[in-house]
């Protein structure tokens, strides 16, 4: 087994994204952008692409810097310390893991389109309220040489602004993979106002066309080439939502030593001791999941879906603590709008839903550690 | 190191285990009844319980890790994970386990003079002498720098006198790493000193106490008038780290004991796995609830192994342990209360026998998050020493 200690390039990263996002993406950054109405950050996506952050793993080739899961994942756990929005996740993580299982040219031609910040790529999956690829029911009718897609699809993450959109759909037997232009014909796209106050819209498509060269790895394969892309993506969501977790009880931590109540810091009073330190054993025990899902990735994918999983399930209850604990903990302050603390628990509620929730991956924990439930 | 180099180390561990482990040493058994403690008084529970422990005590493999010349084999981290899996693979026993081992050991390897070390630490590793250990008093639990069982310089000896409480094994063992106090106006923390003793000694006296899972292994451990000689032989002082300094040692062993009893929380620590409990069991296949318990469970478990990995990988990097060890102690010790629990529930009324082995291990966690400082107490150092925070 890999050691599970971060490397000394690793605290580098970490470092340098943490000196990067204090300075250039605090939480007061989001806050601006929802005040203004927007949902995407173009100016500081261009910086995070030069920085090599959207292509951390396309390959040198097609101009990534190709730094491994890990590395994404530690990106990501410091985005989550302040909240960063950006579509680091669906472009960086999913769509490039997708598009380098197909490695064509034209998936060449994409990933270097990534690793610029050119492209934005939304993953188009859900179709109910919870996260079920196997269970996808909108249909790519075959027509002539090609196929025609209609249906809805909710929840997809930044589906407001990309110009490409992965849309997973049945064709026959089996499930396919579309990568569609986001402005082809039959495609309108209704943004949803969401409470973490980023980007995800429903996706109506009304017999939209697609052709074989439409198809992202093999017709009726889909799962060959989306599979690892979401288990790259929910082990990098998991390290966000660690992030998330440290950046609120960071702030709650602080807050237990300047509160004074009763003539005393609130920290003083064991009763929130306790729970503070409880906070804290459960953050560093999510640590150990996340690092290891984040080295089987990199080591040994195919069979990365327990450690996946497990790192997954284990941020989510991590977080939902983590941001019920810091608005308990702040009293009244910590339910105004004024303060963070709120949108830490707001985004923690959607980055909980995103991938696959507590429950999801649960299971598959479960089953493989041999219970079929 | 080089990974030939570890697979080498590998292919002679496992064919020198192969060889040399009895078939009846390989049941994996992990139970308070399968352990072997060593000592004066032990009584091999088979032939093949005495001759593994002799063959690896050959091997230094009672105490892989530690130093050749004190009776281990001297493996690093990579070797020792090794030969962990190596031990598991055919289920092996682990040959010896004791107080000696997993606490007082480390203590001496860290505080105790060359001398110490030579003359204490083999005869642990050989399983020859069996210690306890004297921490706690009736006044003294959480609160344990308030001991108050009184040691006087003599001169020419130590003269004990006092009472200890919850000393386990205390009327097995042959000797006893005890708190005492040396000094009575000193503040609390500044007046103990970290002493051995011979438990044959005139004046020392135990009497066993019975927990609720029936079994007796805890003791009364009187001290009257007992005299403890400054050197056990010549050099060896009956002293651990310097007069009046012993909470130092006994912090740093608590560590070490904490570390240890937290392994419990391993998804591999004891008996089967939740998820094939529950597979197996009636209830586990029908009812939801335990289900989702018992998945959540094995969720926190797997993420609590890993972290057991984690602290090992970093101690040995050398950035240590230290008061983290607190939570690895508080969480480990809650989830094993939490899989027994679920273990009990998926047996139904299978479980309620005293004949039943899952009933007495259920109790027996019960004291995981008491022993070595509870759970409460746990939590205090965390906020204090790692969180920062006040009072
Ligand atoms: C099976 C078993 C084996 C043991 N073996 C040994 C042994 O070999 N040698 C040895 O020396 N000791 C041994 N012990 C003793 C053990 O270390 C003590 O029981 C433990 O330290 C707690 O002390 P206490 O029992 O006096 O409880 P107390 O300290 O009286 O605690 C009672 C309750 O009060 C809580 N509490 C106390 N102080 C605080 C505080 N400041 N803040 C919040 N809550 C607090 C505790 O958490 C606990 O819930 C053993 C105990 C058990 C159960």
């Amino acid at each position: 087994m890999e050691k599970l200690l971060k490397t000394e390039e690793e605290i580098m990263l970490a470092d340098m994204a943490r000196g990067f996002l204090d300075e250039a993406a605090p939480v007061a950054r989001l806050r601006r952008m929802r005040d203004e109405g927007r949902t995407h950050d173009p100016e500081l996506w261009k910086q995070m692409a030069e920085m090599g952050w959207a292509g951390v793993l396309v390959p040198e080739e097609a101009g990534g810097s190709d730094m491994g899961h890990t590395a994404a994942g530690v990106i990501a756990e410091e985005m989550g310390k302040t909240l960063t929005a950006s579509p680091f996740i669906g472009t960086a993580v999913i769509a490039a893991t997708a598009l380098r299982r197909v490695a064509d040219d034209r998936a060449k031609a994409a990933l270097a389109r990534i690793a610029s910040g050119e492209a934005i790529y939304a993953l188009a999956i859900d179709e109910g309220a919870k996260f079920d690829p196997d269970g996808v029911r909108m249909e790519a009718r075959r027509e002539g040489n090609g196929f025609r897609l209609s249906g809805t699809k909710k929840f997809v993450v930044d589906g407001g602004n990309a110009d490409r959109l992965l849309v997973l759909a049945r064709t026959g037997e089996g499930l396919t993979l579309f990568d569609l232009p986001a402005d082809r014909d039959g495609i309108t796209r209704a943004p949803r106002p969401m409470i973490d106050s980023r980007d995800a819209a429903d996706v109506h498509l009304e017999n939209v066309e697609a052709t074989g060269e439409d198809v992202l790895g093999a017709v009726e394969d889909a799962m060959a080439v989306l599979r690892p892309a979401l288990r790259a993506g929910q082990a990098a969501l998991a390290a966000e939502m660690a992030g998330l977790a440290a950046g609120a009880f960071g702030m709650t931590v602080d807050y237990l030593k300047e509160r004074k109540q009763f003539g005393v810091p609130i920290g003083a009073f064991q009763a929130l001791q306790h729970r503070a330190a409880h906070l804290w054993c459960e953050t560093e025990v999510t640590a150990s999941a996340i690092l290891h899902a984040g080295r089987m990735l990199d080591h040994d994918p195919d069979n990365a879906a327990l450690a996946v999983s497990l790192a997954k399930a284990r941020a989510t209850s991590t977080a939902i603590l983590a941001v019920q604990e810091g608005v308990q903990m702040h009293g009244g302050i910590g339910m105004t709008d004024e303060y963070d603390m709120g949108f830490y628990m707001k985004r923690a509620r959607v980055a909980a839903e995103w991938l696959g929730d507590y429950g999801h991956h649960a299971k598959i924990v479960a089953q493989k550690r041999g219970f079929e439930g | 190191m080089p990974d030939t180099d570890l697979d080498a180390f590998r292919a002679e561990l496992r064919d020198w285990l192969e060889q040399n482990c009895p078939e009846e040493m390989r049941d994996g058994a992990r139970d308070e009844h399968s352990i072997c403690w060593g000592g004066k008084n032990w009584k091999f529970a088979s032939d093949a319980q005495r001759i593994w422990l002799e063959r690896c005590v050959t091997r230094g493999y009672t105490v892989p890790t530690w130093p050749v010349e004190y009776g281990g084999a001297g493996m690093n981290r990579d070797q020792e994970r090794i030969f962990h899996e190596e031990m598991a693979r055919i289920g092996a026993r682990y040959p010896l386990q004791s107080f000696g081992i997993w606490m007082l050991g480390p203590a001496l390897l860290k505080f105790g003079t060359e001398a110490q070390k030579q003359y204490f630490l083999p005869p642990i590793a050989r399983g020859e002498i069996r210690w306890c250990q004297g921490y706690s008093e009736p006044g003294a639990g959480s609160d344990l720098a308030g001991v108050q069982t009184r040691c006087e310089d003599m001169g020419e000896h130590w003269l004990v006198n006092g009472q200890k409480i919850w000393t386990s094994y205390a009327d097995k063992a042959d000797w006893i790493f005890a708190l005492l106090r040396t000094d009575r106006e000193a503040p609390k923390h500044k007046g103990i000193s970290f002493v051995l003793i011979d438990m044959t000694a005139p004046g020392v006296s135990t009497k066993p106490i019975r927990l609720i899972s029936g079994a007796s292994p805890f003791c009364e451990t009187f001290f009257d008038n007992v005299k403890v000689p400054k050197e056990h032989a010549p050099g060896v002082s009956s002293v651990v780290g310097e007069v009046n300094r012993g909470w130092d040692v006994a912090k740093y062993l608590l560590t070490h004991e904490r570390e240890m009893i937290s392994a419990g929380g391993a998804v591999m620590g004891g008996g089967r796995p939740l998820m094939e409990v529950l597979a197996n069991a009636e209830t586990g296949r029908t009812d939801p609830i335990l289900q989702a318990d018992a998945m959540r469970a094995e969720v926190d478990g797997l993420a609590f192994t890993l972290t057991l990995e984690r602290y090992k990988d970093q101690a040995e990097a050398g950035s240590g342990v230290g008061d983290a060890s607190a939570m690895l102690k508080y969480y480990g010790t809650e989830l094993n209360k939490r899989r027994l629990e679920l273990v009990m529930a998926a047996a139904g009324s299978e479980a309620l026998d005293w004949n039943d082995e899952r009933a007495p291990t259920w109790l027996r966690t019960k004291a995981n998050s008491i022993e070595g400082g509870t759970s409460e107490v746990m939590l205090s150092i965390i906020s204090k020493r790692i969180l920062g925070l006040p009072g």
